[in-house]
C-alpha cells in the first residue's frame, strides 16, 4: 500500500538532501486525490466527481468515481482519503437503513446532513480525511447541497466544489454560478442543460491543471424522476 | 447530570462487547477505550469520542494490527477480544495520548463583538470561515442563536463552535423542560466553560460571546424583577426600521419570539434572592475562561474592532447608533485583517427575542467609502491619494 520510498507523508514530495535526523513515522493517513463538484438548481441538484485514484506520483485505478448514491434524492461525493470514504460511506449506509427500519421512513437530505456532522464530529480528535459534498433535493423539491469540512461542520450552499482542485473550480463557480465580480450581467436563473454543461466545462479545466484529477468525469443528476449517471471521458495524462 | 451524560467517557458503547448498557451512573468515569465511530440510538450521549492508542503510531507498519501476548494497548482490539481499560489516567482521558498529526487544516480567523447598551445587546461579526490561506466560506454563520433570547458569537475551529453550540441549545432546552424557567446568560456559560473544560489541552478551539436577555418570564411569582429596569429598556426602543426580518441565507428561518413579558408580575418575594434581569454578556473560552463584561470582541480582527468600540460605545446609545458602531467596527477590521472579510451579520437581543439585521456585503461599502473620499477631495480641490 504504501511505498516507503519517495513518500514523504500526504501529497507532499520527499526532498532529496540532508535535512539531519529524520524520523519516519507512521501515518494513518493518506491523500488519494480527486475533485468532487455539487451544483443545486430551481428543481434539480449535480453532483460530479473525477474517477482518478491516485497516491503520490502513482494512479492507483482510473475508475474510482467518488459519487456514492445513498438514496433516491441524495449523492454524495467524497474525496480525500479513500480508506476513509469507504468506511464513512459504509457506516452512513448502515444508519439509513436503521433509520428506515425504526422511522418508516427514507431521510430527507437536511437529515442526512445533520447526521453526517455528528458522526464526522464525533471522531474529532482522529478525523475521517474525507472532504464531504452532499447534493440532492430537499422537502420541497428544490435542489440542494450541503458542503462539509473533515471535522463537520457544514452548511447548505449553492454550488461547491470538494477535493484537490477544489482551489481552483470554486472562483470559476462563484463566477459562473453565482454571478460574482462581474458588473452589467443579467442575473439568469441555471437550467439543467446549462449546468450539465458548466460542470463538464469546469472539470476538463481542473483537469489540464491539477494532475490528480482526470481520467473520466462521473455525473449524477438528481431530478425528481430520479438519478441520471453519465460519463464523460478527460484527460488521461 | 446532563453535564454528565456529555463529558462521561466511560458511556462508550462497545459492540464487540455486546453488552446492553444501562443509563450511565452519576460519577462514573472508565478510562479510554475504544469506541465505535457510529453513535447509535440507545446511547443517551450525544457523541462517542474516538481516541486513537497512540502507541500503534511508534510502532512498524509490518506490526500494524497484530494483537500482541502483552498487557493492554499494542494494536488495535479485533472483535474476539475485549478492549482493556488502558493505562491512561481516568480524569483527562485526552491528555496522554498523542494527536494524531492532520493532514489539513482547520477554520480559523475571524472578527465578533458584541456590547451591551441601553437597548439591550448587540452582537455583530464577518462571515469569512478561512482556512490557512484558503477562504474555504465566504457566508458562513458565526453568530447562532442558541434560543429566543439567548445568541452566541463564536470564533476558533467553525466545527466545534457550531457543535458545542447545538449542545449547549439542548441543555438549556432540557434544563427549561426541567426547572421550568430558563437558564440565565451566567449560568449558560457556566455550563458551556465546564462541558469544555474536560478537553483543556487538547486542540477543541471554542471563543465564544454569550449575548442573552435575562427574566421576564411570567408565572415567576417568587423571583424580584428589577421591573424598573425592564420598562427603561422597552420604552427607549426606537423604531427598528431598519432592523428586517429576513430569511438570510436558504434554508435559515429568523423569527422574534414574543415574550409575555408585558404583563409580569413585580412582586417581591423576600425568602428568595433578588435575581438579575436585563442585558447580559459573557465570554467563554475553551482554556477555560469565562468573563462576565460589557464589552468583547474576539478573534484575529478584534484589536481593530476595540479601537472603534472603545471610542464610541456608551450606555445611551440608541439601536440605530449602536448598530452603526458594531458595522463600522467590523468593516474596519475586515479591511485590515486578512482572516475576515465578505459580509456582516448584526444580532440585537432585546427583552422581546433576538432580531437580525439583513446580511450586508461589506465589498459595497469599500466602493461607498471610496466614492465619499473622491468626492471631498475634489470639493476640497486637493491632490493627495486618497
Amino acid at each position: 500500500m504504501l511505498s516507503a520510498q519517495g513518500f514523504g507523508g500526504p501529497g507532499k514530495m520527499k526532498e532529496y538532501h540532508y535535512a539531519g535526523a529524520v524520523e519516519n513515522r507512521f501515518s494513518p493517513y493518506a491523500f488519494n486525490g480527486g475533485t468532487v463538484l455539487a451544483v443545486a438548481g430551481e428543481d434539480f441538484a449535480i453532483v460530479a466527481s473525477d474517477t482518478r485514484l491516485s497516491e503520490g506520483y502513482s494512479i492507483h485505478s482510473r475508475d474510482s468515481p467518488k459519487c456514492y448514491k445513498l438514496t433516491d434524492t441524495t449523492v454524495i461525493g467524497c474525496s480525500g482519503f479513500h480508506g476513509d470514504c469507504l468506511t464513512l460511506t459504509k457506516i452512513i449506509d448502515a444508519r439509513l437503513k436503521m433509520y428506515k427500519h425504526s422511522n418508516n421512513k427514507t431521510m430527507t437530505s437536511g437529515a442526512i446532513a445533520a447526521m453526517l456532522s455528528t458522526i464526522l464530529y464525533s471522531r474529532r480528535f482522529f478525523p475521517y480525511y474525507v472532504y464531504n459534498i452532499i447534493g440532492g433535493l430537499d422537502e420541497e423539491g428544490k435542489g440542494a447541497v450541503y458542503s462539509f469540512d473533515p471535522v463537520g461542520s457544514y452548511q447548505r450552499d449553492t454550488y461547491k466544489a470538494g477535493g484537490s482542485a477544489s482551489a481552483m473550480l470554486q472562483p470559476l463557480l462563484d463566477n459562473q454560478i453565482g454571478f460574482k465580480n462581474m458588473e452589467g450581467v443579467q442575473h439568469l436563473p441555471l437550467t439543467q442543460e446549462k449546468a450539465v454543461q458548466l460542470v463538464k466545462d469546469v472539470f476538463i479545466s481542473a483537469a489540464e491543471r491539477d494532475v490528480y484529477t482526470g481520467d473520466a468525469l462521473r455525473v449524477c443528476v438528481i431530478t425528481k424522476d430520479g438519478i441520471n449517471e453519465q460519463t464523460i471521458p478527460l484527460r488521461k495524462d | 447530570m446532563a453535564l454528565q451524560d456529555l463529558c462521561n467517557f466511560g458511556d462508550i458503547f462497545q459492540e464487540s462487547v455486546g453488552t446492553a448498557r444501562n443509563v450511565m451512573a452519576v460519577g462514573q468515569r472508565k478510562s479510554c477505550s475504544y469506541a465505535t465511530g457510529v453513535a447509535l440510538s440507545n446511547s443517551t450521549s450525544l457523541f462517542h469520542f474516538y481516541i486513537p492508542e497512540a502507541c500503534y503510531l511508534d510502532e512498524s507498519p509490518i506490526q500494524f494490527g497484530q494483537i500482541s501476548t502483552m498487557q493492554s494497548s499494542s494494536g488495535i482490539p479485533s472483535q474476539e477480544t475485549l478492549p482493556i481499560p488502558s493505562s491512561l489516567p481516568e480524569s483527562l482521558p485526552f491528555t496522554s495520548s498523542q494527536v494524531v498529526p492532520l493532514p489539513f487544516p482547520m477554520a480559523h480567523g475571524t472578527t465578533t463583538l458584541a456590547f451591551m447598551f441601553q437597548g439591550g445587546v448587540l452582537a455583530a461579526a464577518d462571515t469569512r470561515s478561512s482556512c490557512s490561506g484558503l477562504v474555504a466560506c465566504p457566508a458562513s454563520q458565526k453568530i447562532l442563536p442558541i434560543h429566543s433570547h439567548l445568541v452566541g458569537t463564536t470564533s476558533g475551529t467553525s466545527a466545534d463552535c457550531a457543535l458545542w453550540k447545538r449542545i449547549l441549545s439542548r441543555e438549556l432546552r432540557l434544563y427549561q423542560l426541567r426547572y421550568g424557567r430558563r437558564l440565565s446568560t451566567r449560568g449558560a456559560a457556566k455550563l458551556l466553560s465546564h462541558m469544555l473544560h474536560p478537553f483543556k489541552g487538547t486542540e477543541l478551539c471554542v471563543a465564544a460571546t454569550l449575548c442573552g436577555w435575562d427574566g421576564g418570564e411570567p408565572d415567576d411569582g417568587c423571583r424580584a424583577h428589577k421591573g424598573s429596569e425592564m420598562d427603561h429598556g422597552e420604552s427607549r426602543e426606537t423604531t427598528k426600521a431598519h432592523l428586517e426580518k429576513t430569511a438570510g441565507a436558504p434554508g435559515e428561518k429568523v423569527s422574534v419570539s414574543k415574550t409575555q413579558s408585558s404583563s409580569f408580575t413585580k412582586q417581591q418575594c423576600s425568602r428568595r434572592k433578588i435575581s438579575f434581569s436585563g442585558p447580559s454578556l459573557f465570554y467563554v473560552c475553551s482554556d477555560g475562561t469565562r468573563l462576565e463584561g460589557s464589552l468583547f470582541s474576539v478573534g484575529s480582527g478584534s484589536p481593530y474592532a476595540y479601537s472603534i468600540l472603545d471610542q464610541g460605545v456608551r450606555w445611551g446609545l440608541t439601536v440605530e447608533e449602536a448598530t452603526s458602531i458594531a458595522r463600522e467596527a467590523v468593516y474596519r477590521a475586515t479591511h485590515r485583517d486578512a482572516y475576515s472579510g465578505n459580509f456582516v451579520d448584526v444580532y440585537h437581543v432585546t427583552s422581546k427575542g433576538w432580531t437580525r439585521r439583513t446580511r450586508e456585503d461589506l465589498k459595497e461599502e469599500y466602493y461607498r467609502e471610496k466614492e465619499k473620499r473622491r468626492l471631498e477631495r475634489e470639493r476640497r480641490g486637493t491632490t493627495f491619494p486618497g
